[in-house]
């Protein structure tokens, strides 16, 4: 079996699980974003009282945060209301940030688990070797009315990531290039296994981002097999209740792809969809109105770091904005304390507080007709940031920085390589 | 549930995304009604005025690829919409429309065999739909049992209400 099957099996109470078979699973964590009020009413449609399991409920303020018109208050507002009458505790209010960041600065994603939250990126658990996966509003609904939802047990595909990266090239160049070569419903109904060497390289930010984005090629899940990054990710947060499951080395992968990274260059994925990828040098000099660093992709603090190094003592161009949201309070914390976000809103960043911002297009940056906006987030469909005619690039957060800075599109990697030159000289 | 679902055909491409399906910026409604007026707005801004109840949508890959919100198959539903036939779909929107009883069927290159304003009539159960303009029949995939029983009691919030009583 995989890990991912062994997870499945465990919260089936199988003792072996295997691709196709359907389920029912217990969830270790339920997570309802405030997108999702359809929950709680699709709760109470189907004769809820109370909540199956409270202390494995999670509520998410984050994609209104903070809310900006009076219908997003009011739905806020039941949640709240929820949350007190459920006995829920883990409310995670419009201060806290977004879900999957939320996640792991406390804690709550750890290996072994099954992760379900009414968000599609669900899928960056991979990470911590837990099997995330998003649902809807009514399937987790059926999870707060019993504690359990049916899975299809997925086919699982291999991604093998060698070589060493070029400098300017992070984990969001090499996604977005798989999803490039491969396309967009690749992965769909199937679970995303990354193995190599490039996995030592990566932190486990680097690897959030990798897992996050799998969910563009459509993957059901995503798996990392924890190594030391994971544990001593976990160790530095306290986490030590958790199971490691190991892939058995007989298991039949549904695809084996191994992908070298040493020829990479950075890349962007252009209007209108993820799978449009280029090199980003196909787009050098392509002006933007907007840059927007953030976002459970790309809204970290080894972002906002890299972001920082490229904009130390500088200006943005004028004509461009540069929205700066940090994942969550805790990231933005940090930044602050490592003088991140001073660097940045010196610069002339704009800082918005933690949490969704611009990302889907409801408040906080949206964009007008005919603009272009460069983003560290994950999706560029018609309309997600704001006018269904503006244009959305997907970028890694070093080619966003680069591209406030100049007011176009660019590869970041000189401003790389020059300030290590200086830094050099100045130690 | 109707087994046989017959209305006019509104044809689409591939990687229909939720946020074609339902703007973001609507996502802040929640009852049904509003929820219909914005169906499909990102892609025909005209659909909600043209669909007529039990009307098919016709898609190639991938549709409802994105974000996890219920709203796509809501307004879909909501709208009037019947069924929807398409090469592939996203896992999330699949779930939630199938949850929701509204029919999806996965039938391989339809998207060439059917243009919007034909007339068809499709059996959810076998996947077999009928081109009436064309006078074609063209064979899909056959919907998994469990599905089908879902289907069957107009989506799964009955069959939990069932399942655990009150
Ligand atoms: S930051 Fe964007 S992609 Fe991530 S959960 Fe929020 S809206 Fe979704």
């Amino acid at each position: 079996m995989h890990a991912l099957e062994k997870i499945l099996a465990k919260a089936a109470n199988k003792e072996s699980v295997s691709a196709g078979e359907i389920v029912n699973c217990q969830i270790d964590m339920a997570g309802i974003n405030d997108l999702y009020l359809q929950t709680i009413r699709s709760f109470y449609e189907m004769d809820g009282e109370k909540v199956y399991a409270p202390d494995k409920t999670i509520v998410f303020l984050d994609h209104y945060a903070p809310a900006s018109t009076v219908m997003q208050a009011d739905n806020q507002k039941q949640f709240r209301e929820f949350c007190r009458e459920q006995g829920i505790d883990k409310l995670m209010d419009i201060n806290q940030g977004v879900c999957h960041q939320i996640m792991a600065d406390k804690g709550f994603s750890k290996p072994g688990q099954l992760i379900v939250i009414t968000d599609s990126h669900t899928t960056t658990h991979g990470a911590f070797g837990a099997f995330g996966t998003g649902v809807g509003a009514t399937d987790l609904a059926i999870i707060l009315r019993t504690g359990s939802l049916w899975f299809r047990v997925p086919e699982v595909i291999r991604i093998n990531l060698e070589g060493q990266l070029r400098p300017g090239v992070y984990a969001k160049d090499v996604i977005l290039s798989i999803i490039g070569k491969l396309g967009s419903d690749y992965a769909v109904y199937k679970g995303v296994d990354f193995t190599g060497t490039l996995l030592k390289q990566f932190s486990i930010s680097e690897r959030m981002a990798l897992c996050n984005m799998t969910t563009e090629m459509g993957a059901k899940t995503c798996y990392i097999q924890p190594d030391e990054v994971t544990f001593a990710f976990l160790e530095g947060n306290k986490v030590t209740d958790y199971e490691v499951f190991e892939t058995d080395s007989d298991f039949q992968y549904s695809a084996d792809l191994t992908f070298d990274v040493t020829d990479l260059y950075p890349q962007i994925a252009a209007p209108h969809s993820v799978d449009n990828v280029f090199p980003l040098s196909d787009y050098e000099g392509e002006a933007v109105h907007q840059a927007f660093l953030g976002t459970c992709t790309g809204g970290r603090v080894e972002d906002l770091a890299v972001a920082a190094h490229i904009l130390k003592d500088s200006k943005i161009n004028p004509l461009t904005r540069f929205l700066v949201v940090p994942a969550s309070s805790q990231v933005l914390m940090e930044a602050m304390e490592k003088g991140y976000i001073q660097t940045l809103v010196e610069a002339g960043a704009t800082l918005v507080t933690p949490g969704c911002a611009a990302c889907l297009g409801t408040h906080e940056g949206m964009i007008a007709e005919g603009e272009v906006c460069i983003t560290a987030s994950n999706r560029n469909f018609p309309g997600r940031m704001g006018h269904g005619k503006a244009e959305i690039f997907l970028a890694s957060p070093a080619s966003v920085a680069a591209a406030a800075l100049n007011g176009y599109i660019t590869d970041p990697a000189r401003y790389l390589i020059e300030r290590e030159g200086q830094d050099e000289k100045n130690s | 549930m109707k087994r046989i679902v017959e209305g006019k055909a509104f044809v689409f491409g591939s990687n229909i995304d939720t946020d074609q399906i339902y703007p973001g910026r609507y996502l802040d409604l929640t009852d049904p009604e509003s929820v219909a007026r914005h169906a499909m707005e990102g892609a025909d801004p005209d659909f909600v005025k043209k669909v007529q109840p039990g009307d098919i949508i016709v898609a190639e890959k991938n549709f409802g690829c994105g974000s996890s919100r219920e709203h796509a198959a809501i307004t879909l539903k909501s709208a009037g919409v019947g069924a929807i036939l398409a090469e592939s779909f996203a896992r999330i929107f699949y779930r939630n429309a199938i949850n929701l009883g509204l029919p999806l069927l996965v039938i391989p290159q339809i998207g060439g065999k059917v243009k919007s304003g034909d007339r068809i009539s499709v059996d959810i159960q076998t996947g077999l739909v009928q081109n009436e303009t064309s006078n074609t029949e063209i064979r899909g995939e056959q919907i998994s049992e469990y599905m089908f029983h879902i289907l069957k009691n107009d989506g799964i919030k009955n069959l939990i209400k069932n399942q655990c009583g009150k």
